[in-house]
């Protein structure tokens, strides 16, 4: 029958999105969850604080040098382009603007995503396949509340200063590469960057925005970290979404934000 | 008094299609050590799980101390489980603390002694089962047997009423396995408790327990105490006592006849 | 990895994040300077204001001593009503004329203030009544070649 292919794609298409809508409710509420067994994690501060060791200590590396980086290029070929309209001298605002407003929070957000996310969602996935949170269960210790809620919030602690520290190394680098190699005028740069970017909206937005990709990033690696399959294929399926999911959480809720903080910034 | 498990006609699978336990009905009295044997498969594990309320019965009652687990609210299954202890098949330490932070874990956690206390309370426990001197070491860094030492170690950290072992004997070579053995028994005498052990270990069961139960494919096929087991008669039993491979307890997981499954790869 | 060690390192970590706030609010982003200091507002009505923007600095002989604030259409005169923040250091005569002014042909929109010589200040909500305002690019092409035209071509 010819109509069979079409009917059995329409069914795949269905169940998929049958799937994918409970995993999401299943988020939600273990989001919930996570949520309220969070008051009593906390007031244990070393837990979380061994957890912002692993999210953000560890990330330092990466964040500082991809911070560098990304500012020298962004110096290097921004003042190619705007040197092509004279504009040479705004190189400061141009490279501020960029990092504070969208490459500091996502470019720190999706390396954060697969440094810091992959390991909490490996961890916890291997703790699940090897018992030891069912262990925990059976000593009477909430998983939730002593394995996810603290690294949980670990991230989402992490997480906005990774992103001021990979601006801030940015700026650094586009200064090191506009002021000291192309020879723009120190206080040009400074001056032209602090003329145009305010503390409120700019630098509250990118705050804003690297919290809530902490939030986002954090939640999806604990939650399939705990729902990982427990076996070793199971947990490198786990640690593989988590990267992917995270990375374009970011990039979605980048989109979403932007247009609800920026949106009649520049016009009247 | 009531029993310390009582399971009732109780039924369970992890899905519909496949059920794994089909009406066990067994009694534990307190202050007793009873094993339940059965071939690998055939729910030994799951029966602990279910008397841990980490499993929900699809039919029948399992009621620790009185109380009917499934019906247990959250916080009240969290009190009963602190009165429990369980070891886990494969150990399930914890593989970022150290064996000395894995036993201090359960004390930690639900009670306010002092460091020293524990630290005390953790050598003792460590003592007991002959790895004071591994009290630093990581758990990846234990064998197998010594892993599996830590994990019993742990289970009765906060000395509980009623401690579940799941193979406690797997991977212990003779002597340790006769330590552990008189080990788990001299718990259940000292501190009153109740132990269930899960094992295939005939030998060293029958050594030390009350009372024995057999499964097989989801079903107690016989029971009774190290005597009776020792003289009974029934071919089930024999087959274990004896550990012949053939006999009622069947040794393949089910599945199509063997020939059959053959001719069908060679078509 | 001991507890003191990692408390150090978290320590450090935290210290540096927060100082990295800390830099891009006052070095990048200049909250030091306007947002805190004290301030007055002046309002001036343009008939047009070409591309101004919100927060478009206020420029007295190309210092800044303000930023826009608010834009609103006057619904009766239909011209447009600009609110600006200026610098409480910073005082204007009565007479001051404000325009919309590009910096360079593509360059930001800003208002420069002029000053005029009348003694009296303008005080908090006080009002620039002489405005000239933006030019607008389009107009003045349309203006030229209208003039063009009109002057004939049997010249
Ligand atoms: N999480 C699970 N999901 C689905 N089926 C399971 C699961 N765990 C166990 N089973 C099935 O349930 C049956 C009983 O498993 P169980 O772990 O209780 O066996 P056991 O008696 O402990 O065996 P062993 O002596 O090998 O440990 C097995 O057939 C197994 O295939
Ligand atoms: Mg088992």
């Amino acid at each position: 029958m010819p109509t069979k292919p079409l009917a059995n794609g329409l069914r795949r298409i269905g169940a998929g999105t049958i799937r994918a809508v409970s995993r999401m409710g299943f988020a939600a509420r273990f989001f919930v969850a996570v949520l309220y067994h969070s008051p009593a994690a906390l007031r244990r501060i070393p837990l979380t604080l061994r957890e912002v060791y692993f999210a953000g200590v560890l990330s330092l590396v990466v964040i500082i040098v991809s911070g560098v980086f990304v500012g020298m290029v962004l110096g290097l070929q921004g003042y190619d382009t705007l040197n092509l309209y004279g504009a040479g001298d705004s190189l400061g605002l141009f490279v501020g603007l960029s990092l504070v407003r969208e490459l500091g929070p996502v470019v720190a957000g999706l390396l954060f995503a697969s440094r810091a996310g992959s390991a909490i969602t490996a961890e916890i996935g291997l703790m699940k396949t090897t018992e030891q949170l069912s262990a925990m269960e059976m000593m009477a210790v909430d998983p939730l509340a002593r394995i996810v809620a603290p690294r949980f919030w670990g991230g989402v602690i992490s997480m906005p200063l990774l992103a001021a520290l990979f601006s801030v190394m940015g700026v650094f680098g586009a200064y090191v590469v506009g002021v000291r190699l192309i020879g723009v005028d120190s206080g040009t740069f400074w001056g032209n960057m602090q003329a145009g970017i305010e503390f409120r909206p700019d630098v509250t937005n990118s705050i804003i925005k690297s919290v809530v990709f902490g939030v986002a990033v954090s939640l999806i690696a604990v939650f399939e970290g705990y729902d990982a399959k427990p076996t070793a294929e199971g947990v490198s399926a786990a640690t593989t979404r988590t990267v992917v999911e995270g990375s374009l959480a970011i990039l979605a809720l980048d989109f979403i934000l932007t247009v609800f903080m920026f949106r009649g910034v520049g016009d009247v | 008094m009531t029993n310390a498990i009582e399971l009732d006609d109780v039924s369970f699978g992890y899905d519909r299609r496949r059920p794994v336990l089909k009406g066990i009905t067994m009694s534990i009295p307190r202050g007793q050590v009873v094993a339940i044997m059965g071939g690998s498969g055939c729910g030994k594990t799951t029966i602990l799980r279910l008397i841990g309320g980490q499993l929900r019965q699809q039919h029948g009652q399992v009621k620790v101390d009185g109380a009917s687990v499934r019906d247990l609210g959250r916080e009240e299954l969290y009190a009963l489980r602190r009165r429990i202890g369980m070891l886990f098949q494969f150990g399930a330490l914890f593989t970022d603390m150290t064996v000395f932070e894995n036993i201090a874990f359960p004390m930690r956690e639900h009670t306010d002694l002092s460091d020293a206390l524990i630290r005390d309370l953790v050598l003792m426990k460590l003592h007991a089962v002959g790895l004071r001197g591994a009290a630093q070491l990581k758990p990846s860094e234990l064998s197998g047997g010594m892993a599996r030492r830590v994990a019993l170690a742990r289970a009765v950290a906060l000395d509980p009423m009623l401690v579940l072992y799941d193979e406690p004997f797997a991977g212990l070579d003779p002597i340790s396995l006769g330590v552990v053995g008189q080990l788990i028994r001299r718990l259940n005498d000292a501190l009153g408790i109740t132990s269930v052990i899960v094992t295939h270990d005939v030998y060293e069961s029958l050594k030390i327990v009350d009372y024995l139960y057999f499964v097989s494919e989801g079903r107690i096929i016989a029971q009774g105490t190290p005597d009776e087991v020792r003289n009974s008669a029934d071919p089930f039993v024999r087959q274990f006592v004896d550990g012949e491979a053939d006999g009622p307890v069947p040794f393949h997981y089910p599945a199509r006849s063997y020939a059959e499954e053959l001719a069908a790869g060679a078509n | 990895m001991n507890r003191s060690a990692i408390d150090l390192w978290v320590g450090i970590f935290v210290t540096i994040g927060i100082g990295a706030i800390v830099f891009l609010a006052l070095k990048v982003g200049n909250l030091a300077s306007l947002d805190s200091k004290p301030s007055y507002h002046l309002e001036a009505s343009f008939t047009n204001i070409g591309g101004l923007k919100l927060r478009a600095p206020v420029r007295a002989a190309g210092v800044i001593v303000g930023r826009v604030e608010s834009v609103k259409l006057d619904t009766t005169t239909y011209e447009a009503r600009v609110t600006m923040r200026i610098d409480n250091d910073y005082k204007f005569s009565k007479d001051t004329i404000a325009a919309v002014l590009t910096s360079g042909l593509l360059g930001e929109v800003y208002i420069g203030l002029e000053i005029g010589g009348d003694p009296q200040m303008l005080a908090d909500n006080g009002r620039i009544t002489k405005t000239q305002s933006a030019l607008v690019l389009e107009k003045l092409i349309s203006q030229f070649l209208f003039d063009k035209v009109s002057s004939g071509p049997g010249q």
